[in-house]
Order: C-alpha cells, then sequence, then structure tokens
C-alpha cells in the first residue's frame, strides 16, 4: 500500500487497529537476540507447525480482513527478562510463560489457546509465588515502560502492527500541524536531554542546528552502543525499529534535514536487519523517501554498519567513520552542530533520545514532564547485569533510587551473597556503593557523587568480586580502545594499565596510588575526546571507595576477595587427602609431590596456580584462596 | 595488481556499493564476509578503482578491530569479556577454549584454519553472560566445559 495523502495514513491506522483488535488470541513469541539464542525461534516454528495441525487459522502477518477466531502470531522485541527466555506471552490474558521449550508447545496450544487455562509450571516464580500475568511479575511492576512501551507488545518485523497501534501519528502531526520551530519548542518544554550520557539538552542541539544558514544538513543516529554491559538501545533498534526512524524523521523537519544516517555497532546485526527491514516498508509505504504524504518533505534513511571501534561512539570519530574514514576524534570546536557529517550541521542523538521523541510530540511537553525529576524528566533505560537475580532490560522514571533497581525489580544479589559495588555508565562512569544505593538517579545528583548515568550499563558486583580488578579490566578496555591520536590518552592510559596490572599480579609498589591519582587528573584535563577524558574514572572511583583492597594488594599481596589468579593460595588439607595422586598427575609443572596414600604436598614456589588440581581432587582436599 | 586473484567479488561488490569514497568501510565489510579477511591483493586494485591512495584504504582497514588481514579460521569463535561476562567469569572459557585448540593471545587462529578465537568487548546479550558466538550465532550460559564440548562438536563439522 502506498499511502498518498494524510487521509490515507489516517485510514490505514483505523483499518490495522481493526485487525489487531479482531484478533481474539495473540502469542508473542520473543524474538530479540536474548531469546534467539535460547532457542525461542524454534519455540515459534513449534507452535506455528502444532496450530496449523489442528486447524486454529493463525495469522503471521496482520491481515487486512482478519478471520474469525484468529491467533496472531508474532515475533515481538525484547522483553528486557532475558535470564528467563525463551518468553511466550499470551493474550488477551497477559499470561507470561518463561524458559519455554519446544517440548512445552503442544501443552501451550491445547490447554492455553484451546483451553484457556494457565500453565502453571511455566510461570514466573518468586520466592514459592506463581505470576500469572506479566505485569503482576515485580520485574515488571516497578517500571515505567514509555521508550519500550512496543517492546515485548507488537510484531517488530511489521509496520501493519505498527500503524495499528497509532504509529506514525506523531509524523503526520508534526507535518501537518506543527512547523519546525514549533516542533522545537515542544522539545525543548519537555526537558529531554540526550540519554547516550552527556545529558544535553535535546531541543538546544536541534534548534542550534535549524539556525545555521546551510542548505545541507543531517540527522544522525548514534546506534554504536559500545559500553561493555549495555544494551537499551539495541533493543529498541529490534524490538521498535519504526519508532526510532519516526523520531529521526521528525528531527529532520524540524531541522530542514533530508537525510538520516543511523550507525550500527558491527556487534548487533539483527538490529540492521531490522532496521533495514523497516526502512524498506517505510518506503514501500510512502512515509519515507519524497514527497512524504503529499506535503513536499522529503527524507532518505542510511544505515552504516560500525566496524569494531568503541571509539566511534564519540560524535566526530562516528562522522568521520561515516565518511569512510578512521574512527578518530577532533578538536571541539567547532561543534557538530556547526560541522558535523561531510562538514555540515549535524544533529547527533542516540537511539534511546530519537525514540522518546513521537511520544512527547503527541502527548505534548507536560505529560513528558510528569515523569521523573525537575532537571531530568522522563523514563531512563537500563541494562541490568551482573551479579544480580533478575537481569535484563528495564526502564524507570529518572530519580528512581538505586535501591529499587536492584532489590525490587533486580530481585536482589545473586546466590544469596551480599551487595558490594554497582558500575554505572560503564568504562567512563564511576562505581556506586552501599551508601549511594538511596541515591535517586539522575544527569544531575550522579554527577554530585562523581559518577555519570552514561548510556545506562548497571552492572552489579558482590562481594566475591575484586573491585581491584575490576578497574584493572575497564583500563584494559580503555586502553585497547584508545584510538592513539592523543598523547594523554595514548600512554597515559598504557602507563595505567601497566601499574593496575603489577597490582593484581602482586608486584605493587608503594607510591603505585598516588601515581595512579597524578596520572588520572592529567589524563582527564588533557585528553582530546570523551574516551581520554573519562578514561580514569573507573580508577578514580574505586580508589575513592577501595582504597583498603588497593593497599592489601600492594602492602599484604593479598586479594581480599580471593580473585587476583596472582595472588592466590592454593594447598591441600592435609586431613582431607586421602593421596590418591590424582592432583599430581594433572599438575601441569610438577608442583605437587607426595606418596600414595599418604596427603600430598604443594611446592609453592613451582606452583603456577592453574587450579587444575582443585579441579581434579575427586574429595575436594585441594583449597584455595 | 595480481594476475593470477580472481577480482569478480570485488567487481560485485563494488557494483551494489559504487565507488564514492565514503563507501570504503563498507566496502571492505562486504568483501571480508566473502574471504573471511581482506586478501593483500585487493588494496591497490581498490586503490585504482576508487581513486584514493593504497595507503588510506589500508589505514582504515588495520583501525577498525574487525578488519582481518590474516585468514580466519571456518569457525569464527568470539568469546565475550564485556563487563556483565567478565564479572560471571569468561576468562576460564576463554582459557579453555585457547588450551583445547592449542592456542594463544598471538596465535588465534589454528593452522588447520579450522577455528578462530578471539574477544569481543560486548556482544549485548548481557542477560545471558557468560556468552560467546560462533560465526554470530550466540551460544549463552556458557561454562568451560560446554565450551569444551561444543569445540568436539564442531570438529565433526570441519
Amino acid at each position: 500500500m502506498h499511502l498518498k495523502t494524510r487521509e490515507d495514513l489516517r485510514a490505514a491506522r483505523v483499518l490495522y487497529g481493526k485487525s489487531l483488535a479482531a484478533q481474539e488470541k495473540k502469542i508473542l513469541v520473543c524474538a530479540g537476540t536474548g531469546c534467539i539464542s535460547s532457542g525461542s525461534l524454534d519455540v515459534y516454528d513449534r507452535l506455528r507447525e502444532l496450530m496449523e495441525e489442528r486447524g486454529i487459522h493463525c495469522a503471521v502477518r496482520l491481515e487486512e480482513e482478519p478471520h474469525e477466531h484468529e491467533v496472531g502470531m508474532k515475533k515481538s522485541g525484547c522483553h528486557g527478562f532475558c535470564e528467563m527466555g525463551p518468553l511466550v506471552r499470551i493474550e488477551p490474558w497477559g499470561y507470561l510463560y518463561t524458559k519455554v521449550k519446544v517440548a512445552d508447545c503442544e501443552e501451550i496450544v491445547e490447554k492455553t489457546i484451546l483451553g484457556g487455562e494457565h500453565i502453571e509450571r511455566l510461570a514466573y516464580h518468586q520466592n514459592g509465588k506463581v505470576f500469572e500475568k506479566q505485569d503482576e511479575i515485580p520485574f515488571y511492576q516497578k517500571q515505567t515502560r514509555l521508550v519500550l512501551e512496543h517492546c515485548g507488545h507488537i510484531d517488530a518485523t511489521s509496520i501493519e502492527e505498527y500503524l495499528g497501534i497509532g504509529g506514525y501519528t506523531a509524523l503526520e502531526k508534526a507535518l501537518f500541524e506543527m512547523d519546525g520551530d514549533a516542533i522545537i519548542r515542544t522539545v525543548t518544554d519537555s526537558g529531554l536531554r540526550g540519554r547516550g550520557g552527556g545529558g544535553f539538552p535535546a531541543g538546544k542541539k536541534w534548534s542550534q542546528v535549524k539556525a545555521q544558514k546551510t542548505e545541507e544538513k543531517y540527522i544522525v543516529c548514534n546506534g554504536d552502543e559500545g559500553d561493555p554491559g549495555a544494551f537499551m538501545d539495541r533493543s529498541i533498534m529490534e524490538g521498535d525499529p519504526h519508532r526510532l526512524l519516526e523520531g529521526m524523521m521528525i528531527a529532520g523537519l524540524a531541522c530542514g534535514a533530508a537525510e538520516g544516517y543511523i550507525y550500527v555497532r558491527a556487534e548487533y546485526p539483527m538490529a540492521v536487519e531490522r532496521l533495514r527491514t523497516a526502512i524498506s516498508q517505510a518506503e514501500a509505504w510512502g512515509l519515507l523517501g519524497e514527497n512524504v504524504l503529499g506535503t513536499g518533505f522529503s527524507f532518505k534513511m542510511h544505515i552504516n554498519r560500525g566496524a569494531g571501534a568503541f571509539v566511534c561512539g564519540e560524535g566526530s570519530a562516528l562522522t568521520a567513520s561515516i565518511e569512510g574514514k578512521r574512527g578518530m576524534p577532533r578538536v571541539k570546536p567547532p561543534r557538530t552542530v556547526e560541522h558535523g557529517l561531510f562538514d555540515k550541521p549535524t544533529v547527533l542523538n542516540n537511539v534511546e533520545t530519537f525514540a522518546n521523541v513521537p511520544r512527547i510530540i503527541r502527548e505534548g511537553a507536560e505529560w513528558f514532564q510528569s515523569f521523573g525529576t525537575a532537571g531530568s524528566p522522563g523514563t531512563k533505560a537500563f541494562a541490568l547485569t551482573g551479579n544480580i537475580e533478575n537481569t535484563g532490560l528495564i526502564e524507570v522514571p529518572m530519580g528512581t533510587t538505586l535501591r529499587e533497581i536492584i532489590f525490587d525489580i533486580g530481585g536482589g544479589i545473586k546466590d544469596g551473597k551480599e551487595f558490594k559495588a554497582v558500575q554505572i555508565g560503564g568504562p567512563s562512569g564511576g562505581c556506586l556503593i552501599e551508601t549511594n544505593l538511596d541515591l535517586p538517579l539522575d544527569f544531575d545528583s550522579l554527577k554530585k557523587v562523581g559518577g555519570m548515568i552514561g548510556s545506562g550499563g548497571l552492572v552489579v558486583m558482590d562481594d566475591s568480586t575484586c573491585m581491584v580488578e575490576v578497574a584493572r579490566f575497564f583500563m584494559n578496555f580503555t586502553q585497547n580502545e584508545s584510538c592513539g591520536k592523543c598523547v594523554p590518552c595514548r600512554e597515559g592510559t598504557r602507563r595505567m594499565l601497566e601499574i593496575m596490572e603489577r597490582i593484581v599480579d602482586g608486584r605493587g609498589e608503594e607510591g603505585d596510588i598516588e601515581t595512579l591519582l597524578e596520572l588520572s587528573d592529567m589524563i582527564s584535563n588533557t585528553a582530546l575526546c570523551g574516551l581520554g577524558k573519562t578514561a580514569a574514572f573507573p580508577v578514580l572511583g574505586t580508589i575513592r571507595y577501595f582504597r583498603d583492597e588497593y593497599e592489601a594488594h600492594i602492602r599484604e599481596k593479598r586479594c581480599p576477595a580471593g580473585q587476583c589468579q596472582k595472588l592466590k593460595r592454593i594447598w591441600i588439607e592435609a586431613d582431607e587427602c586421602k593421596g590418591c595422586s590424582k592432583c599430581a598427575r594433572n599438575c601441569p609443572v610438577n608442583a605437587i609431590t607426595g606418596k600414595v596414600k599418604e596427603p600430598f604436598t604443594i611446592d609453592a614456589n613451582k606452583c603456577i596456580k592453574c587450579g587444575a588440581c582443585v579441579e581434579a581432587c575427586p574429595f575436594h582436599a585441594v583449597k584455595e584462596g | 595488481m595480481s594476475q593470477s586473484f580472481d577480482y569478480s567479488v570485488v567487481d560485485g561488490v563494488l557494483a551494489e556499493l559504487g565507488t564514492g569514497e565514503s563507501a570504503v568501510i563498507s566496502i571492505l565489510q562486504h568483501i571480508q564476509e566473502h574471504y573471511r579477511y581482506l586478501p593483500r591483493e585487493i588494496f591497490p586494485y581498490l586503490s585504482k578503482k576508487l581513486g584514493v591512495s593504497q595507503a588510506r584504504i589500508y589505514s582504515v582497514a588495520t583501525f577498525y578491530e574487525n578488519f582481518a588481514l590474516e585468514p580466519k579460521g571456518k569457525f569464527v569463535i568470539k568469546v565475550c569479556d564485556g563487563t556483565a561476562c567478565h564479572v560471571r567469569k569468561s576468562v576460564p572459557i576463554l582459557e579453555r577454549l585457547r588450551k583445547e585448540l592449542g592456542l594463544t593471545e598471538k596465535k588465534r587462529t589454528t593452522d588447520d584454519l579450522g577455528f578462530t578465537v578471539e574477544t569481543v568487548s560486548c556482544l549485548g546479550a548481557c542477560g545471558l553472560a557468560p556468552v560467546l558466538t560462533v560465526n554470530d550465532k550466540v551460544y549463552p550460559g556458557m561454562t568451560p566445559d560446554k565450551a569444551a564440548a561444543l569445540i568436539e562438536e564442531l570438529k565433526g563439522e570441519l
């Protein structure tokens, strides 16, 4: 169908809205990266096969004239509850089945689809309680899903479904009822701030680009979500791609740009595929391309795949990469809003920021202001990972406390261990500890304690985590990803990494902490781009809160968490050793000696602490700590 | 330019993506998808076709982590060592894989070009940590033993 006018678009929305409503039952199988790798597509195929065998009419695509008693079969976007996947949601009841296997499909079709019965065995359980419906599960109850509202609820590959739930209403409003200034005013009044980490007001950025007198301008979406432990943007691109396109087009309309680029990480092949599908659908439907709905507005969308350089998340490096060059940042000013992509004024926002736009345009600035805090309105998506019970993707109003996120939504620390720290904002963020748990998470309050929201990765660490090793890990990451253009970052991060490596290897020296602090200060003040300026943050944060752990490594050559391999001690408990010699036979360096049927011993000078003996011992007599 | 090298693959890619300077990254990505690395013969050829220096193209190929100038194995195993996987103990998995295949941090590909083992910073499948991928298929919730069993299985497919 090719929509030529506003009326065509409205009619299409009504038509598909009716089709959606006519589907008596819907089966939504999660087809996010997480669930697919747990086997959700096999579950999808099996369910479809079973339904066809039983002669149940199932609609894989939304039909214009729905069949009576139709069951909609959909591959949805990420529900966020990845740990429990593959997930299957069944409407109208709102049941959520977790860890569904192919073998469970027959029972689902027989009992639930045909009989309307709930299968308790497949429901989510917590502390002996069964949760029938998705909305009742504590993981979802405390969330406010605005940006992720469609993820898990519609077919991510269908423009018909997006239209059916009111998609492209905001674009319509922007095209027919607003001019550029009105759009920018709404975005400015809403107080929307960039979700990529910096928190720069989006409306301000847009108005600066609009003010440029250049003919050509560009809208660029940063989908290079490189922070390890973050996957919010991936889920939006995979689960609700049209929403992103709509947001970018509205930005184009507001600023007078006719071309958009989406830069997606190489590691997200499915996001690229879903976006490509969405773009070709929108083009075929006349919502993207030349003369959209007869208004004279034209917009062309491109996708660029990254090639594995973290630094390309930085604005000027990203635009250089789109231009086909090495992704290296340049000195600013001039800023991207003046000289961005191909040296033209450019709006550069991240995925979540653009995805917030359609609803702001539709419902107004005040509506958006009603969520979150005064300085940081709206919601924020977080990727909750690490040593936590419920890992996954969540969205909460700005200002929610860490305690609510970790304990109410996340279900607390895994395996009953103690909370130690949470790394927020990836390798450029900081760590927060027990005393920060009641801090409201928003752009400004985190800055006060030396943290940052960053893109939204939250990695929770339990008491078995060595904070010095974690800092070394991040340092290693940034050192690897340093592009090498400016000296403070290229050389400074290397020196810091060397010191960190020495400390975890048990070769730390008195004065190392002071040197680290001095280097951190120097790099933060003199590096060219955000990567360098924030490279030292993980080290600074861990020194601030866990200086005693650094000192234990340096002075006592001891790792309090027992994690650092080189500082580990391995010994054989004489009382428990049966003298079977299995450890000695498994030792790669012949460090274990003894007589059969008598306790064996380890020569600490020869031992390389590989742990082979610990694994080999059938009596658990080889101890490490 | 090499006489013996068959440039039809490169020509096909150029026909699809054009010869604009900004297409360099996409062109290299497409070529690598075919060969699983970037054969050295393509650089002078691309330089001529795109009208940019070999050094410029080579500088792009060496800057980005994803480009390989050495042939890779049939199965490329990427062990995720992102934060979430790291705190859920991804390093022992990597070590076990290297041990099973006789590889090291420096030597990443087996001599028979069967396997390549490398690390990746984050695959965005953090909810299922620790994960690894084999030719882009994600394997969730890995352990060293599971990884070793996977290698045995893949060896049968070589």
